[in-house]
């Protein structure tokens, strides 16, 4: 293999790293400048994952990359099975939503200080994506934290600046949990790789069994923090002061993934399914998923603000994912790890038409939203199908995750489980149709006075573009979900590579 | 060549003393240069007794002035050198500009070239009585640069800060004192290796030991700190807290493991580090009660201090009392790259409120939000400086707190945790405190002060340097596992024995 | 009087010196008294250097200290003299003849010497 293979992770950190380093020194009516930077680190960015995809699934290379900085004390980037899933959904999110963030920003005060931590906050992402052991996803994890607050603060209003406040204390704190949970399971165990099927049960073997439990509950209360287990989700629909580009972010891809993504790596590839099985710990984070999964969504019935609606149905979104590897049913894991990108896509979609009904038409709450639809006929049908995913309805993607996890939970015994989804499900639909319903079926109100088109389309390409195309793969993603390259079928593939589906 | 390192900030400070006012300036920045280069050369030639070693015109111990290096030396001269060159770099124009030049007087680079050999001097000085004498000078010229600005407020700091460093200096006469009445030797070697348990020695060690105390400011004794830095001029804020703190730290460290390892107890390292972590936690908590920016600063380096003191308990193993167990190691890399990170760090925060301070003309924390997304990179510098403070990745500061909660977990001295743990995030607090005003809408506009751009890029380098120093951590453990080159020590001569 | 008692009896006064410096150092207010309590202390020290130099009984004294107490002389002059002048001008400019700032400067303090 030639050795610029090598350097294809570092060239993924790499391509959104420095973009947000130049983006800082330049100018701020550069916009040019700024555009054709973020496109070009973006779309490296997509065409280096895809090629490592390519060349991990098909050709069976591997790329990694390892430094030793002290004792202990090794940075590792590496693909593996796990870390595709997450750099598929970063690489492409953040394609998208540069478009429309560029869209929407158009025109507004300290876009370099904006565009450069955004590209930072990518590059956390990717670099969490392809942590190889804890301390290399643990420095992401925090640079995630710290990059993201002047991206939630970027308004500069008082709100603004409390949302921040809160947003930091409750993952400041989350951080230093984890810290010690990290640096414990290394003074433990050792240096260790994160190793599919688990590397605790050797590394430690013999060791404390209710050490290991307490490291355990440490850990998933530093990365609950992130993925807003109840109740450490108070940050997320206080968050949502942010501007939509990053609340979709935030929550499709960049923060609350990094949370579950971290579950995942915990449980499967430090703990090990059957060691954590037989600790007795899967058993309460199930529970705790189920509760927030429950608890987000009647949250999300008594919003009238459409963010907030949409920021509580993602608390209880996320913990479908955080429920499917509790599981630890294969087909749970399937479902978990399908949700992860399905869901992202969804949401984007979600915040994406939020954030042109409220750039266009200046609608935020939900009960503003009566005969939207005839106005803005696309955006609000790209609404309906992300919603209706979002609730589970077939064919859209969200029915197949929601199908696995059932699966799973039937596979596993735990039958529990299906009367928690159906309950989520019905609580989805509550929430969700009334909007859907009121769009497209209630008359305009008669004291609004309507805003008329700007050209051709019902807002600016830019924000209708990666709109259309994420709810378009959302519903794609569901109709060719039996194909080997659908997010399903790379997910079934991801699965199998961890050792726990033949 | 060791002795370069002395000899040419001294000449410097004569020079700058004797030449013109106008060109003092460059000649000042010409001898920084020139001190951290041969710093750097002297750090890079290769390893041997014949360079670690140096008779003072050629006296030989015990009468002669003996100088020898080890990787704990080059670590701290190293450390010096790169802060102190940039801070050299930013006091230039800082000391130019027209709102500055009123009040101080131009004796800033006499001084600062004085305490830089001085700094020197101890780290590469071989015995207790030199140390003292350097002490003193590095001492004497901190409080001198203190008064530069000769507002009151500052006037009546450095005289605290005088009597505190004097009072900590003759503490620590005295116990040379006792060790020379005791052993006939001042030689830190010699000493270590006749060490006997007796009342003297261990009344030497408490006195020798409390005096650095005081001078590194370790709470309770602490009291002149915040007042003496808050109040100094930006450059000589940054060099008190990342360096001259510092040299007192460095004496500490060689008498409690070269002098008196066979006499430091269990008990009395737990003491220390207790010491330490009331440190943290009471700088931080007073830190984010403070309104003016420099007093937060200078509170945050009482904090900062403690984590240093957290290496003392974790290199003596709980129950054996052994000394040196498995994780000291990881103890002594977190509490030096704590030492060196922060020094960087701490320069940067102080040069870059320097820089604010300046632009807007007050320090008090509320009027950050008149800067409105003005002079960015000065904020950068008070983020990336603050990231490191709070130990958070990728910097100094993070590599310096795994290592140390790594040792702690190791050695079961678990009751650390919550310590390092609310620390950060007390930390956190404060940093956050100054970054979140920024963020927030403006009150009025104001119209800022031009800031050269010499100003903003140095200190920015600087926090630059904190972050770099999480990558140098390898070469780090190498300089500290570099034993002292063994020098056979003479007998002390026949009629000073007792 | 053998050659430890006087040792011992130089000792026992340098130290009480030294205290007797401390105690003023930590007690007084004014700055005057506050920088001889120092000065005391430093001569504490001193003295025991010197009487370690003479207590081996040969007739030739340890010329080791009195380098250290020369030196050491010098160091303590010039801190004194620093201490002096700063003390001097907190003085000039507020009135102050002591670090506590809630002391009201007395007109009676600017016309001492």
């Amino acid at each position: 293999m030639m050795s610029w293979e090598h350097m294809l992770p570092l060239v993924t950190l790499a391509s959104s790293l420095v973009t947000g380093i130049v983006i800082f020194f330049l100018p701020e009516r550069n916009s040019a400048w700024r555009s054709t930077l973020n496109m070009l680190g973006a779309s490296i960015k997509v065409i280096a994952v895809a090629v490592m995809s390519r060349g991990f699934l098909v050709d069976g290379a591997e790329y990694e990359l390892r430094f030793t900085l002290a004792l202990g004390f090794d940075f590792l980037l590496r693909i593996d099975f796990l870390s595709l899933a997450f750099l598929f959904l970063s690489a492409t999110l953040w394609f998208l939503t540069t478009i429309y963030a560029i869209g929407y920003l158009e025109g507004s005060p300290n876009r370099s200080r904006f565009f450069g931590f955004f590209s930072l906050c990518v590059t956390a992402s990717t670099g969490i994506a392809l942590a190889g052991n804890l301390i290399t996803f643990f420095i992401f994890y925090e640079f995630l934290t710290l990059v993201t607050y002047p991206l939630v603060v970027h308004r500069g209003t008082k709100k603004a600046i409390r949302a921040g406040r809160v947003y930091l204390w409750y993952n400041i704190s989350g951080g230093a949990v984890l810290f010690t949970a990290v640096v414990s399971l290394s003074a433990l165990a050792g240096s260790f790789d994160f190793t599919a099927g688990g590397v605790l049960a050797e590394m430690a073997a013999g060791g404390n069994r209710s050490i290991h439990q307490l490291i355990f509950f440490l850990l998933i209360a530093g990365l609950g923090v992130k993925s807003a287990l109840v109740p450490l989700h108070g940050w997320l629909p206080v968050a949502m002061v942010a501007p939509a580009p990053v609340s979709a972010l935030l929550h499709a891809v960049a923060v609350v993934k990094a949370g579950a993504f971290g579950i995942v790596r915990v449980i499967y590839y430090v703990y090990g399914k059957e060691y954590s099985s037989s600790l007795g710990v899967l058993f309460p984070l199930a529970l705790a998923a189920a509760i927030t999964i429950l608890y987000g969504s009647l949250q999300a019935l008594n919003q009238n603000d459409l963010k907030k609606r949409l920021a509580y149905s993602t608390v209880s979104q996320i913990s479908y994912i955080v429920l499917g590897a509790a599981l630890a049913s294969p087909l749970a894991v399937v479902g978990a790890l399908v949700h992860l990108i399905h869901q992202g896509f969804m949401k984007i979609t979600l915040f994406f038409c939020a954030g042109n009904m409220a750039e266009t038409l200046e609608l935020h709450k939900v009960s503003e939203l009566h005969g939207v639809g005839r106005r803005m006929p696309l955006t609000m049908g790209a609404f309906t199908l992300a919603a209706l995913g979002m609730a589970g309805i077939p064919p859209i993607a969200g029915f197949i995750s929601k199908w696995y996890l059932a699966l799973g939970g039937l596979q596993d015994g735990q039958l529990w489980v299906i009367a928690v989804l159906v309950a989520s499900t019905l609580l989805n639909a509550a929430y969700f149709l009334p909007i859907i319903y009121s769009a497209w079926f209630r008359e305009l109100p008669v004291d609004r006075r309507p805003v008329p088109l700007k050209g051709k389309l019902e807002t600016r390409w830019t924000l209708l573009l990666p709109t259309m195309v994420t709810a378009l793969f959302s519903l794609g993603a569901g109709l060719w979900a039996g194909w080997q390259w659908s997010p399903l079928g790379v997910c079934q593939q991801i699965v199998r590579g961890m050792g726990l589906m033949p | 060549m060791m002795v370069l390192v002395v000899v040419i900030p001294f000449s410097g400070a004569l020079v700058c003393f004797l030449v013109p006012k106008r060109v003092r300036r460059y000649a000042g920045l010409a001898a920084a240069a020139a001190t951290s280069l041969m710093v750097i050369l002297f750090a890079l030639i290769p390893k041997g007794a014949d360079t670690f070693h140096h008779a003072l015109g050629g006296w030989k111990r015990p009468l002669g002035i003996h100088l020898q290096a080890d990787g704990l030396s080059i670590i701290f001269l190293l450390l010096t050198a790169v802060t102190a060159f940039l801070v050299s770099v930013y006091a230039g124009p800082y000391f130019d500009s027209p709102q500055e030049e009123k009040t101080v007087d131009h004796h800033f680079w006499t001084l600062w070239l004085l305490l830089w050999g001085g700094l020197n001097g101890l780290y590469i000085s071989s015995d207790i009585f030199n140390i003292y004498v350097l002490l003193e000078l590095v001492s004497l010229a901190a409080v001198a640069l203190t008064t530069l600005k000769g507002e009151a407020e500052a006037l009546i700091a450095a005289l605290r800060y005088l009597m505190a460093a004097m009072l900590g200096s003759l503490v620590f006469l005295l116990g040379v004192a006792f060790l020379y009445a005791e052993y006939g030797i001042l030689d830190l070697g010699g000493l270590g290796g006749e060490l006997r348990a007796t009342l003297p020695t261990i009344t030497a060690f408490g006195l020798m030991v409390f005096g650095m105390l005081i001078k590194t400011a370790l709470f309770p004794l602490h009291f002149w700190l915040p007042a003496a830095h808050g109040n100094a001029p930006a450059p000589v804020s940054a060099i008190l807290s990342a360096l001259v703190i510092k040299s007192s730290y460095f004496v500490l460290l060689r008498l409690w493991f070269e002098i008196f390892p066979s006499i430091t107890t269990y008990a009395a390292a737990q003491l220390l580090g207790a010491m330490g972590a009331f440190a943290i936690l009471w700088g931080s908590f007073q830190a984010v009660r403070q309104e003016r920016l420099k007093l937060l600063v200078a509170h945050s380096t009482v904090s900062q201090i403690g984590y240093l003191f957290l290496l003392f308990p974790l290199t003596v193993a709980q129950i054996t009392g052994e000394h040196d167990p498995s994780w000291s190691m990881q103890a002594w890399t977190g509490g030096i790259c704590q030492a060196v990170s922060h020094a960087a760090a701490k320069a940067a925060l102080f040069l870059a409120v320097g820089n604010i301070v300046h632009a807007l003309g007050t320090d008090r924390l509320i009027s950050l939000r008149d800067l409105k997304g003005r002079l960015p990179l000065s904020v950068f510098t008070i983020g990336i400086a603050g990231v490191n403070l709070m130990g958070l990745p990728p910097s100094g500061g993070f590599v310096a707190k795994w290592m140390l909660l790594n040792a702690v977990i190791s050695s079961g001295q678990w009751w650390w945790i919550p310590i390092i743990v609310l620390g950060s995030l007390l930390t956190a607090g404060y940093v956050f405190l100054m970054l979140g005003h920024v963020f927030a809408p403006s009150r009025k506009p104001v119209l800022l002060e031009p800031v050269p751009r010499t100003l903003e890029v140095s200190a920015f380098a600087l926090a630059l340097c904190a972050i770099f120093i999480g990558f140098t951590t390898s070469g780090i453990i190498d300089l500290l596992q570099m034993e002292l080159h063994a020098m056979p020590v003479p007998e002390a001569l026949a009629w000073s024995l007792p | 009087m053998t050659e430890l008692d006087s040792f011992l009896v130089y000792a026992l006064t340098a130290v009480t010196l030294f205290a007797l410096g401390l105690h003023s150092l930590l007690s007084r207010r004014h700055l005057l008294r506050k920088i001889m309590g120092l000065n005391i202390m430093s001569a504490g020290a001193f003295l025991l250097f010197i009487s370690v130099a003479h207590r081996n009984g040969k007739e030739f004294a340890d010329p080791v200290p009195q380098a250290m107490v020369i030196t050491g002389i010098v160091v303590s002059i010039s801190a004194t003299g620093f201490a002096l002048a700063l003390a001097r001008r907190i003085r000039k400019k507020t009135g102050l003849t002591s670090l506590d700032y809630r002391e009201k400067p007395s007109p009676e303090n600017h016309n001492r010497p």
